[in-house]
This record gives structure tokens, C-alpha cells and sequence, in this order.
């Protein structure tokens, strides 16, 4: 038992640090740079891990990051829910695919992201974008590599002795 | 642990997983719609706010580190430095404010000869602002005071050097600002040279503001200070608010739209000052013409 509950060990402290990074100050020069934390790590765990991370957790989470950063409630439901919906929808193929092509579906998955992200914040008011609004996903998929392996990696060692799962 | 459920997903799941993302898709929307039409939600956001400050005083804390990392290896050569570059501020300042003292002595004589009422009684509040990020396209600051120190929506914010915005929502214990560079933020000003009138507009970029619609004819030029006018009432008048960069035609080539940048550090320091809300706006004029003793008769 002691296994699964490092395991929700994980998860959890996994979902306060994407909120941490998200709200982190960083240095202006950085501050385009930044990736989608949260959506990094909720399309992680409904690709390795639906039964820990649905549409419905993908609801809250993206709530408790509203309250946070002073969005709209709701605003960052919205987008993760549909991040959620488009990993489990096409779970059962990218889990097959080989790095370079996930991290290009992560790539489209977060693009996607953007500019739903664009359109909510239209509805609302102004909205004044540049170019380097389009860094952060591509940085985000850049990493989605390492972030995998050392996720992965993380759950592997969470869980000693297992050899299959 | 029970097996996975993708391992054979049938139509019937997949239908009802769209209906579950319709579902919740619908009450994020409508949400957001509460949110943004009333004021349904401003209880239940306050009291959620208070829950993250943990969460803030966490994402603060290598800036924090940072800060008094610096602090403890700053050189003394440096602090010397420092110091003195801050007593020749002060001094500067302090001539300014002497150099002011008899203009406002004439100003105040003026003002009571002509019985105004709207004085300007400047109140500041030093602020410490939570160093979070809100979004880099947002055009927002976090204020580590809120509603329940008296902290009220529409309040000004400024530093130093000028206007950095006003306070668009207060919780319990923080609030947040709108900049003055966001797209949807405007204020009325005036040139310091002319007293000509103008608004400036956010451009959505933090180092730029927007005077659209100047006519051609009007005199305004590279260089020109802005202050805030106090129209509207909103911002008390003759706060510095930018520099006016230059001025171009519009792509209506109908008016002039003058660029300007803030003079406030809208990107750095960790304090602000935080202004008292005007107490009473200045009747409009109607009023006085109203009152039927002390007005003067009419022309015939």
C-alpha cells in the first residue's frame, strides 16, 4: 500500500509545484519563455495515469489556478478540461507513438491551447498579443521530452520492486 | 488496482466522455459568464484568495532568497555608493519641494479666492507588492493588502516616477491592479505644457500608451509631459503619467495619435503608493446654477 501512496505522493506535489511555477516571479527577459506548467502536467497524467487525472480533476485543478493568478473563473478550466478530453480521446494511439511524434502531438496540443486561450480572453476584452505569445508552447513541447522521461522516471522509483504493471 | 479503462475503448465510452467534456466545457462558460456579468462570485473569490496566500508566500520565497542573498554580498563599496546616489535624490527632491512651496502657496490663495472645493489632498499608503507573475499579457500587479485594510476597487496606485494604475479587484487580503498599459485601460490627461486634454489608452505593451484622436491642429510634440487631468474623477489631477514619444497619423490619416511611454517602473521595484480615493468628486456645474439664492441673475 505504502507503494500507491508515494505514488499519490507524487501526484499531488506534482500539481502544487506546476501552480508554484506558474505564478513564480521570473526575470523579464524569461517571462515569454515561460511553459504551461499545468497544462505540461495534465497532459502527463491522463496519458500515463486516467484513472488519476480525468476531465473532472482537470476541472478543479484549473479552478484552483484561477483563484491563484486572478483569471476569470473558469478561464483555466475551460482550457485544461479540453487538454484533458484530447489526451484521453487519443490516448490509446499517441501512447504507441514514437518520442518525436508525441512531442509533436503535445506540440498541436498546446497551440491549441493558445488560442482557445486567445478567444476566452476576446470574449472578455482587450486582448493585445506579439509574437513571442507563441514561444511558450514551443518551449513547452521542447521540453516535453525530458519532462516525460524524468515523470516517468520519478513514478518508476515511487514504485521499488515492480516488474510489470 | 483496477485495470485501465482505455484498454478497449467502444463508441458508447467515447460518447459519453464527449458529453462529460460538453458538460463541464458548459459550466466552465457559464462561470465564467457569473463571473464576468455580476458580482455573484466576488464573496466566494475573496475567500478562496485567502487560501493561496500560502501558495504566494511559496512562489515568493526564492525572490525573497534572492534579494537577501544580494543584500548580504553586496559589496560595502556598493551600499557607499548606493547610499550616496540615494542622499542626492533626497537633496534633489527636497529642493523641488521648497522650489514648489511658493507656486503652492499661489495656488492655494487662488483656490480660495475662487471658492473651490476639490483640493488636492494627496494620502498615500506605502504598499508591498507580491512578486508573483499573473500573466504576461494581462497587465496586472498584486498588492499584499486587501479589502479587509480598506484597500477598495478604483483606488490609484503610483511609484515614484508616475501612475501605474488603479485597483480592478480586491479580496480580503489582496488586490490586484490594472496597469495602465493594458488595452482596456484608459485615462484622461493633460499636456503639462499647454494643458491640452487627451486620454491615453493601454497599447497592450509595457512601455507604450496611446493618444488616439488629437487633431492635427493640436499642439503636441515629442518630449511633452502627461499628468493625469482629474477628469472623470477618478485619478487625482496632476499625477505624472508619461512621455509623450512621438506623434504620428492615424490609418485614417483623419487624426494624429500621439505614443507614449510611462514613467512609472511598471516592470520593477517591489513597493508602490497606493492613493486614498478622492472624498467627493466636484459637483457638476448644474448644481450651482441650481441653487436659486446664491446664484447670480442671468444676462437678459
Amino acid at each position: 500500500m505504502s507503494r500507491q501512496r508515494e505514488g499519490v505522493l507524487l501526484f499531488w506535489s506534482s500539481l502544487l509545484l506546476g501552480l508554484l511555477l506558474m505564478v513564480i516571479a521570473l526575470p523579464e527577459a524569461l517571462r515569454p519563455w515561460r511553459p504551461f506548467w499545468l497544462g505540461l502536467l495534465v497532459i502527463y497524467w491522463s496519458l500515463e495515469a486516467p484513472e488519476r487525472m480525468g476531465m473532472g480533476r482537470a476541472f478543479g485543478l484549473g479552478l484552483v489556478a484561477d483563484v491563484l493568478v486572478g483569471t476569470l473563473a473558469g478561464e483555466h478550466a475551460f482550457r485544461l478540461v479540453a487538454m484533458a478530453f484530447i489526451v484521453l480521446r487519443f490516448r490509446a494511439r499517441m501512447r504507441f507513438f514514437p518520442m518525436w511524434q508525441e512531442t509533436l502531438a503535445v506540440l498541436a496540443i498546446l497551440l491549441n491551447d493558445s488560442l482557445l486561450t486567445l478567444m476566452l480572453r476576446s470574449f472578455v476584452g482587450a486582448t493585445v498579443v506579439d509574437w513571442r505569445y507563441w514561444l511558450a508552447p514551443l518551449v513547452a513541447a521542447l521540453l516535453w521530452p525530458w519532462w516525460f522521461l524524468m515523470l516517468d522516471d520519478l513514478r518508476r522509483r515511487s514504485r521499488p520492486r515492480e516488474a510489470s504493471s | 488496482m483496477p485495470p485501465s479503462v482505455d484498454s478497449a475503448p467502444l463508441f458508447a465510452e467515447q460518447a459519453s466522455g464527449s458529453l462529460r467534456l460538453i458538460g463541464y466545457l458548459a459550466l466552465a462558460a457559464a462561470l465564467m459568464t457569473a463571473d464576468y456579468r455580476s458580482a455573484a462570485l466576488v464573496a466566494v473569490r475573496a475567500y478562496a484568495q485567502n487560501l493561496s496566500a500560502p501558495a504566494y508566500w511559496l512562489a515568493t520565497a526564492p525572490v525573497r532568497l534572492a534579494r537577501s542573498l544580494r543584500d548580504a554580498s553586496a559589496e560595502r563599496l556598493e551600499l557607499v555608493k548606493e547610499n550616496a546616489a540615494l542622499r542626492e535624490q533626497l537633496l534633489r527632491a527636497q529642493a523641488g519641494l521648497t522650489q514648489s512651496g511658493p507656486l503652492q502657496e499661489e495656488n492655494s490663495r487662488l483656490r480660495e479666492l475662487l471658492d473651490a472645493r476639490a483640493r488636492l489632498h494627496l494620502q498615500a499608503q506605502l504598499v508591498e507588492l507580491v512578486e508573483v507573475d499573473l500573466g504576461l499579457y494581462r497587465h496586472r500587479l498584486l498588492l499584499d493588502l486587501g479589502s479587509a485594510s480598506g484597500v477598495a476597487v478604483g483606488q490609484a496606485v503610483m511609484d515614484a516616477h508616475g501612475l501605474i494604475g488603479q485597483v480592478s479587484r480586491a479580496d480580503l487580503d489582496h488586490a490586484e491592479v490594472i496597469l495602465i498599459t493594458d488595452p482596456g485601460h484608459a485615462v484622461p490627461v493633460r499636456v503639462v505644457r499647454n494643458d491640452l486634454r487627451a486620454v491615453a489608452y493601454g497599447s497592450g505593451e509595457v512601455d507604450r500608451l496611446e493618444l488616439p484622436y488629437i487633431p492635427f491642429s493640436a499642439d503636441i510634440r515629442a518630449g511633452d509631459e502627461l499628468v493625469t487631468s482629474g477628469l472623470g474623477g477618478h485619478f487625482p489631477a496632476g499625477i505624472p503619467v508619461a512621455t509623450v514619444t512621438q506623434v504620428r497619423g492615424d490609418d485614417s490619416a483623419t487624426f494624429a495619435i500621439a505614443e507614449a511611454t510611462p514613467n512609472a517602473g511598471l516592470t520593477r521595484g517591489n513597493q508602490v503608493l497606493l492613493l486614498s480615493q478622492i472624498a467627493d468628486p466636484p459637483p457638476p456645474p448644474a448644481t450651482a446654477a441650481d441653487a436659486p439664492a446664491s446664484a447670480p441673475e442671468p444676462q437678459p
